[in-house]
């Protein structure tokens, strides 16, 4: 099979080497679905007409989502013999300078630049890998996010691709478990079940047809790691999911992916014909009697149906139901009621090069219990946010701070939820924490499949729990009493308590109701929903007091809970606030003082905002003591 | 067979029974609300859970295996049950009063086992969805907001009347159950059979004119030739209600929607209930012997004047197959085999 697959490579190297090697520069531009969100495809245009204006010849590449969200649109450029200058926040006139300075003069413009990759750049602008956001990070699922373009099979072939199938095939079924078995590898969709334990027990069962199942659904609010994996990287999740065909004796694969993602869904069905067309996918792979299919199936887009079994109902054409217990298992009877194998996104991804470097040298990476990277998306009140990779085990806080740049506008750090609306919110004295599955588990949150949202002080940690408990609410399917009724319940006491309506009792009615849900819903839907509710009580109970017994909002958030009101000694009667409140509540003129109308005024914030920091003299006031003294001076 | 000990008491049963079956072989009295005997289970209600081998699952669903310890009253069974049930009420449209099923109710039977605490449910925020009642149908209503959702209904309909007319719709807390496009019930697949509505375990399915008999006479459907038992539920001196009769084994219970709610004929004025004969051109009362004796005597006439082919009878298909048996006999013997029969159309 090697053979076969030894001139394959040579081919794609030779093809490679032609495009690479020949003198014209290379310019990649991140386009994925956040670059073109950003406008990549407007810097595409601009540079490829400017490139036919100035008559230079370069290759052009669109490529995947390297992570640095925060620095779209990303345009890199290797001109030969020198290392890729990658530029940040590229606009379609920054490309055409860049254009004209770099490729037609030589002027590399390190003030349009992030910085360089690899060896040798200039002294004027910084080497990414060793900043401070690249060297904490390890890059082993994503290695080849925006560093190769996706849609040629090719790129892959020359970074490694595809060696992993051609060395398996051949090999006996059980060999090739027994090297992920001995990896210690996790799945990456959130519960961080054994990889390998779950190949072998699809591979035990006799049966005409097994099935291999890409679970590309990605529910979570804010996450985005699969789709940049998927339109980045295509190819390596295509040959994990042949593998696994391979190991567990399966000739058919669906990708469950949501049809919400087009261009992963686009770049899939490109890379699932090339793949076919070199004959690493189909009939008779790489001239074994080995055959395998892939099939694109695209989902509605409910977060149940990431669930197994409500996404094994959803193929079938059946209501996206959670099947209940007991029930068989999906490795023995899922789809049509055949073994059918389910991995993340990320966990096919990253099999191929378990498989070609072997299990020690995933087992280095990482901690004993969960060898390997965590793919995280950075987001929330953070100075950098994207897609990162980190070797499991790093700090929590190190991520915060040196890979994330710390909080945004230099406030102050609160907390931290992972895990999306399965987890939960670790505050600051967890942030010594060793990040890996079990940890997170132990400390109140849990991996899930990858978000990580930085909350500041200017956040409510009541309101946050009520922001997820409203996402779980909205998207229980309504099949259990706990789940369907209980999110609901807890979703009204939030309501409340942030709206000024809490009661005694309500932090023991929640918890209580946390329990019931945990314990008596069917699914992982309902029994990790409560999540976010329990982690903020137990660590901010405090916040959730004063919303109830003295009705304030300490992160000065909650509307009803709240007042605007100007400090006569503080303003100066510039007149903006006045000028922008919308509802006309603010009066007031020169050289007089302005005054808020509370009854006319809707709390929108603006006069807040408006107000120049020299001033400051609009405040924020909450708590019944304060409400009552300002209603006591105007009544 | 398989051993377990529920709540100290060891009993046995047979491989493939559950938890609730055993209980109930053990006389123990396990809460339910979407179980229903005559159907596969749907586990969504999750007030049957127990502890079984110090894991909670759902009686009506869990298999018992062999030497478990079941407890059905643990501390952590009791608040789970509890909750949901609170849960349940929260959004439960509760004026028992005026419900049709008050007293035969099973959100209420199992409201009084997990015993609901008034202090406890002032915490509750109680919201029910303002969903109209389907009154599509003219025999038995909808009222969503005493729907529990527990799919009895749906799964009757697909199980036991092989309709498929209704199904869950929509999502999470705004699930509710509906037909095809959202539509009125009276533009479904629906049959009318009434399968569901007897099953519901509450008072979401109602018929559309609640009458409570105080007797009930054991009977048998007219309509057809199957012949299902019937209870004619009787008030005063009409019927106003018809049930199926789970003893009899011709339909153990079923019944069609003929059966079930075509009986307003039974206490109709224009009933016939005595032979008509005319006379002068008028129909006139009289008695069964005259009546008999006059077809008697007409047919003999026919017979003799024209021949037996000269006479012809149609029999009916609400007449059992032993009636029109012996009917074609009469016929034959006779002499004619000129019968018919109208469920021939
Ligand atoms: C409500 C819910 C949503 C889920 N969504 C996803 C998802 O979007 N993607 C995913 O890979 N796993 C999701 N899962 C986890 C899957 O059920 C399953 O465990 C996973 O796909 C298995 O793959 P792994 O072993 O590679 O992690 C979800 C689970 C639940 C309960
Ligand atoms: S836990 Fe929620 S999402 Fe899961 S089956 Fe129950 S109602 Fe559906
Ligand atoms: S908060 Fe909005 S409505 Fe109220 S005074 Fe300020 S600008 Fe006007
Ligand atoms: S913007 Fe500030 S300083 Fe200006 S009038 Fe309003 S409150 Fe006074
Ligand atoms: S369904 Fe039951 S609990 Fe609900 S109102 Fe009717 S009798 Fe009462
Ligand atoms: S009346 Fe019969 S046909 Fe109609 S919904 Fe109920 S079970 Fe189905
Ligand atoms: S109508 Fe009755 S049987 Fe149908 S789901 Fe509602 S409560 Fe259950
Ligand atoms: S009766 Fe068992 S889950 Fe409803």
């Amino acid at each position: 099979m090697t053979q076969k697959f030894d001139r394959i490579e040579k081919e794609a190297r030779e093809a490679w080497e032609k495009s690479e090697n020949s003198n014209t520069p290379h310019i990649y531009i991140g386009c994925a679905t956040c670059g073109n969100a950003t406008g990549a495809q407007s810097v595409v245009k601009t540079i490829k007409n400017k490139l036919d204006e100035k008559n230079i010849d370069a290759v052009v590449k669109e490529v995947g989502c390297i992570g640095m969200c925060f620095a779209e649109v990303l345009v890199d450029v290797i001109k030969p013999g020198h290392p890729r200058i990658s530029y940040h926040g590229v606009t379609p006139e920054t490309a055409e300078e860049i254009v004209e300075s770099y490729l037609v003069n030589d002027d590399h413009r390190p003030d349009l630049a992030l910085g360089y990759f690899g060896e040798g750049g200039p002294d004027d602008v910084e080497h990414i890998e060793s900043g401070d956001v690249f060297k904490n990070q390890r890059r082993v699922i994503l290695k080849n996010c925006g560093i190769i373009d996706p849609e040629n099979i090719n790129e892959y072939i020359v970074h490694g691709g595809y060696r992993g199938l051609a060395e398996i095939i051949g090999r006996k079924q059980e060999e090739i478990i027994d090297i992920l078995k001995d990896s210690g590898l996790r799945g990456r969709g959130g519960a961080g079940f054994p990889t390998g334990r779950k190949w072998e027990s699809c591979l035990r069962p006799q049966a005409d047809q097994k099935y291999v199942i890409c679970n590309a659904d990605e529910g979570d609010p804010g996450a985005f790691m699969d789709r940049s994996v998927l339109e980045g990287d295509p190819h390596s999740v295509i040959e994990g999911m042949i593998i696994a065909g391979y190991a567990i004796g399966s000739s058919k694969g669906y990708f469950y992916v949501r049809a919400e993602y087009p261009l992963a869904i686009k770049r899939l069905r490109k890379a699932i014909e090339q793949a076919k067309e070199k004959n690493l996918l189909g009939d008779n792979i790489l001239g074994s009697d080995f055959s395998f299919d892939l099939e694109i199936f695209q989902g509605a887009g409910a977060f149940v149906c990431g669930e197994s079994t409500a996404l094994v109902m959803s193929i079938e054409g059946n209501r996206g139901w959670p099947k209940p217990l007991p029930r068989p298992r999906t490795t023995e009877e899922g789809l049509w009621g055949k073994p059918t194998l389910l991995n993340n996104v990320k966990t096919f991804s990253v099999v191929p090069q378990i498989l070609s470097n072997g299990a020690d040298w995933f087992k280095d990476i990482g901690t004993e219990g969960s060898p390997g990277t965590a793919v995280f998306a950075l987001t929330g009140k953070i100075k950098r946010s994207g897609l990162i990779e980190v070797p499991m085990g790093i700090e929590l806080g190190k991520i915060i701070r040196e890979i994330g740049g710390g909080i945004l506008d230099d406030k102050k750090f609160k907390a931290v939820q992972t895990g999306g609306p399965s987890g939960g919110c670790l505050p600051e004295d967890k942030l010594d924490l060793a990040v890996d599955f079990d940890t997170l588990v132990k400390a109140g949150s849990m991996m899930g499949s990858g978000g990580m949202v930085v909350i500041d002080e200017s956040t409510c940690m009541v309101d946050v729990a009520r922001y997820f408990l409203d996402f779980t609410f909205e998207e229980s399917c309504g099949q259990c009493v706990p789940c369907r009724q209980g999110t609901q319940q807890m979703l009204e006491v939030l309501n409340d308590i942030c709206e000024g309506r809490g009661r005694e009792g309500d932090i023991e009615h929640l918890l209580e109701l946390g329990d019931s849900i945990i314990k008596g819903s069917i699914c992982g839907l309902g029994q990790t929903a409560p999540n976010p509710v329990l982690s903020t009580v137990q660590y901010f109970r405090d916040e959730y007091e004063a919303h109830i017994k003295d009705k304030a909002c300490p992160a000065l958030v909650c509307k009803n809970l709240i007042i605007f009101q100007i400090d006569e000694e503080k303003c100066s009667a510039c007149g903006r606030c006045r000028k922008a409140c919308p509802v006309e509540a603010i009066s007031g003129e020169k050289k007089v003082p302005h005054k808020i109308d509370q009854s006319k005024c809707t709390k929108c914030g603006i006069c807040f905002s408006e107000c120049p920091e020299r001033f400051s003299a609009v405040e924020r006031l909450t708590g019944k003591e304060k409400l009552a003294a300002v209603s006591g001076k105007e009544g | 067979m398989l051993k377990l000990n529920i709540n100290g008491l060891e009993i046995e049963v047979e491989k493939g029974t559950t938890v609730l079956e055993a209980a109930e072989k053990a006389g123990i009295y396990i809460p339910t609300l979407c179980y229903h005997p005559d159907l596969p289970t749907f586990g969504g209600c999750r007030v049957c859970m127990v502890d079984a081998d110090s894991k909670i699952v759902t009686a009506c669903r869990a298999p018992v295996t062999d030497g478990m310890v079941v407890k059905t009253d643990t501390e952590d069974v009791r608040k789970l049950r509890l909750t949901n049930v609170e849960l349940i009420l929260a959004s439960h449209n509760q004026d028992c009063q005026s419900c049709s099923r008050n007293n035969s109710c099973k959100l209420q039977e199992v409201s009084a086992f997990v015993g609901i605490n008034p202090e406890r449910m002032k915490r509750i925020r109680r919201s029910v969805e303002e969903v109209p009642v389907d009154v599509s149908n003219p025999f038995f209503h909808r009222d969503h907001t005493k729907c529990i959702l527990c799919g009895i209904c749906i799964r009757t309909c697909e199980e036991i009347n092989g309709v498929e007319a209704i199904d869950f719709a929509f999502r999470g807390f705004h699930t509710r159950v509906s037909v095809l496009g959202d539509k009125p019930l009276k533009d479904s697949k629906c049959e009318s059979c009434g399968e569901c509505l007897v099953r519901c375990p509450t008072g979401s399915l109602f018929l559309a004119e609640p009458e409570f008999p105080e007797r009930e006479v054991e009977s048998v459907c007219t309509y057809c030739g199957v012949g299902c038992g019937i209870k004619l539920g009787v008030r005063g001196e009409k019927v106003v209600k018809v049930t199926g009769n789970k003893d009899n084994t011709v339909n153990r219970g079923d019944l069609c929607v003929k059966g079930r709610f075509g009986f307003d004929f039974i206490n109709h004025p224009d009933r016939l209930t005595t032979p008509l004969v005319k006379k002068n051109g008028k129909f006139e009362e009289t008695s069964w012997d005259e009546a008999l004796d006059f077809i008697a005597d007409k047919m003999s006439d026919i017979k003799a004047k024209h021949g037996a082919d000269a006479l012809a009878a149609i029999s009916s298909a609400r007449c059992t197959t032993e009636e029109n048996y012996l009917f074609q006999k009469l016929m034959r013997s006779m002499g004619t085999n000129n019968i018919d029969h109208c469920a021939r159309l």
